[in-house]
């Protein structure tokens, strides 16, 4: 059920998703827009190439399953859904209105293909871990893989390490974790904030076979995935270095747009950069 | 009429702690439904949770001292197409992972059964921080979450039976200390619903948990005063049963709650909106009054905070002293 795309084409959907994350939040008038967009590789990939899933049939029995535990970065979520079949690209605008199935925060019984409510951090990881337990010990389906995301910043969450110890204990090997290393949170860095390194050493002592990529490379994210559905005695996490706020040049790197979204003459600006690096962005490139 | 033991009011009428009847309960539903798993954070034996484990150890998880991660990995199992039971004691789930239960399953609509064991002052020596008292106020204010607090073992395992089918998040509190039996295996349970164990025309005793029992033989402590006292049993604190508490109160024109819990915010606080909605009437709230528990021997602890029999008959007497009956009039 998956739709091959070349690297190319898929660089250039997650483009398209960066100007549907602009959009959104421009018309939410409220929303974080440095994780959404610097996910939108990642996601992009997820939902295009790396998940075995079926936009008619969001509840198919055999698919993949994909948890956000930083809820706040939905909209990259919802924007990859709209890209991918899920529902139509004019409910994005919806985003954060009365009525809408694209709450603020992901709400699973508000929008079919969602698998689960998040937005509080640190929790994702467990309900993920849960999924993948039933999976491996209850059902016995080696076959279907269990993906979530996490932020850094949600790493400093005790809940986040219940879970890491969980699944290195049960040895959750159809469990792949991403966590979204921009360095940010919402009061500033997250080594001023609360120090995560040595992160890698952290996952690794908990029993996790741990990769460190580019996670603004969709190729280094497809094939780090691919690696981590191979290893089959662990549970993986792919730490994935991101640039905040990554295809936006005045956005990138400041921590100041983890929380806020941009104004009209803002989205002008960066959609025109959007549009104008639509095509030139190549897989690797750091700006 | 609800089938009493016929030795409720005997003084060696027969005890067994309400989490036994859990146990049991959560046995039986797993022989009879196979997606029913069980999740516990390092107190399966004391919970009961233990007959569970023996009988099905491929679909028990231990999930160690880990309250947060017990509840999100039992809504992640939910979202996986299982029926997840998690236990613990109820100061530690919910009390210290209510956040998680709000999002992750109660926001989330996952059919995740939260036991909460050794609730109420009647844990004993453990202390205060053991003792859960906050816990009814804590869960019936969620949406989407039923609440359930059996009155003894024997009903405690048809709860349980009840809450594996029923497809709705729940919690369901469950005490420690062995607790009289005052029901049969003919009485009757059925989710949301309220029951007259013995009539009466003065006074309405409601009562949840364990405190049902008190109430029954505080009633006969009453008779003895000349006081018909109405005990109703109100084994499901949510949904609440409505129409079988508002008949009572209607012919009785008094109202008394009681739990094993704070009286404020809890069970009494439920009937307290429900009757200055549709029936105003004057109640007495028993329970813990604003103040936390202590170390002491369970029976002394029930006595020490008036929620032994006779210190609820005496309560009982001076509101009906000071009260007249109260009948709609306006």
């Amino acid at each position: 059920m998956t739709v091959k795309l070349t690297i190319t084409q898929l660089e250039h959907k997650a483009n398209e998703v960066r100007k549907d994350i602009i959009s959104m939040l421009e018309a939410a008038g409220s929303g974080h827009s440095a994780g959404p967009l610097d996910l939108a590789d990642a996601v992009t990939a997820l939902y295009f190439n790396i998940m075995n899933i079926d936009p008619a049939r969001p509840d198919w029995p055999e698919r993949d399953v994909f948890f956000l535990s930083n809820g706040h970065t939905v909209p990259v979520q919802y924007a990859v859904m709209a890209e991918r079949g899920y529902f139509p690209k004019e409910e994005l605008l919806t985003l954060r209105k009365l009525g809408s199935r694209l709450q603020g925060h992901p709400e699973r019984t508000k929008l079919p293909g969602l698998e689960n409510t998040s937005g509080p951090l640190g929790s994702g990881l467990s309900q993920a871990a849960g999924y993948a337990y039933s999976l491996q010990y209850f059902e016995d389906a080696r076959h279907r893989f269990v993906y979530v995301i996490t932020g850094d910043g949600e790493l400093d969450e005790g809940n986040i390490w219940e879970a890491a110890m969980f699944a290195g204990k049960y040895k959750l090997s159809q469990l792949i974790a991403f966590v979204d290393r921009n360095n940010i949170q919402i009061d500033g860095s997250t080594e001023n904030v609360m120090p995560l390194e040595d992160l890698r050493g952290k996952w690794e002592s908990f029993g996790w076979h741990v990769q460190e990529i580019d996670g603004n490379n969709i190729e280094s994210v497809i094939e780090a995935a691919s690696m981590a559905r191979a290893i089959t005695n662990r549970p993986s996490v792919i730490i994935m270095h991101t640039v905040p706020g990554r295809g936006v040049d005045f956005m990138e790197y400041d921590y100041k747009w983890h929380g806020v979204p941009p104004n009209s003459e803002q989205a002008k600006e960066a959609l025109t950069k959007l549009r104008t690096l639509d095509g030139k962005i190549t897989s690797g490139d750091i700006e | 009429m609800y089938p009493l033991n016929p030795d409720v009011y005997n003084d060696n009428v027969k005890k067994e702690p309400i989490r036994a009847g859990f146990g049991r309960g959560l046995k039986a539903a797993g022989e009879a439904n196979d997606k029913i798993v069980a999740l516990c954070a390092d107190l399966t034996d004391s919970t009961k949770m233990s007959l569970f484990r023996d009988a099905f150890p491929n679909r028990f998880v231990q999930v160690g001292i880990a309250e947060q991660n017990l509840v999100t990995l039992a809504s992640g199992m939910a979202r996986a197409g299982k029926i997840p039971f998690t236990s613990s004691y109820a100061a530690f789930s919910p009390g210290r992972n209510w956040e998680q239960i709000r999002t992750t399953i109660a926001i989330n609509q996952q059919p995740v059964k939260i036991i909460g064991s050794h609730a109420g002052v009647s844990v004993g020596p453990d202390g205060a921080t053991h003792q859960m008292l906050e816990d009814i106020a804590l869960m019936r204010v969620l949406p989407n979450m039923v609440v359930i607090a059996p009155g003894d073992s024997i009903e405690a395992e048809k709860a349980t039976k009840a809450i594996a089918e029923n497809g709705k998040s729940t919690y369901m509190r469950v005490a420690r200390e062995g607790t009289p039996i005052f029901s049969t295996e003919e009485s009757p349970f059925e989710i949301g619903k309220a029951y007259v164990l013995r009539e009466g025309r003065d006074v309405t005793l409601l009562g949840t948990g364990t405190m049902t029992y008190q109430l029954l033989v505080a009633a006969s402590e009453l008779e003895e005063l000349g006081i018909q006292a109405e005990v109703v049993h109100v084994p499901t604190i949510k949904p609440l049963d409505a129409e079988t508490i508002l008949t009572s109160v209607k012919k009785t024109g008094r109202v008394v709650s009681a739990e094993e819990a704070q009286a404020a915010g809890g069970f009494g606080g439920a009937i307290a909106e429900l009757l200055t909605q549709y029936l105003p009437t004057p109640l007495l709230r028993i329970g813990m009054k604003d103040r936390f528990g202590e170390s002491g021997e369970p029976e002394q602890l029930m006595a020490f905070f008036g929620l032994d029999s006779h210190s609820v008959a005496l309560d009982v007497k001076d509101f009906t002293d000071a009260m007249p009956q109260y009948h709609q009039g306006f």
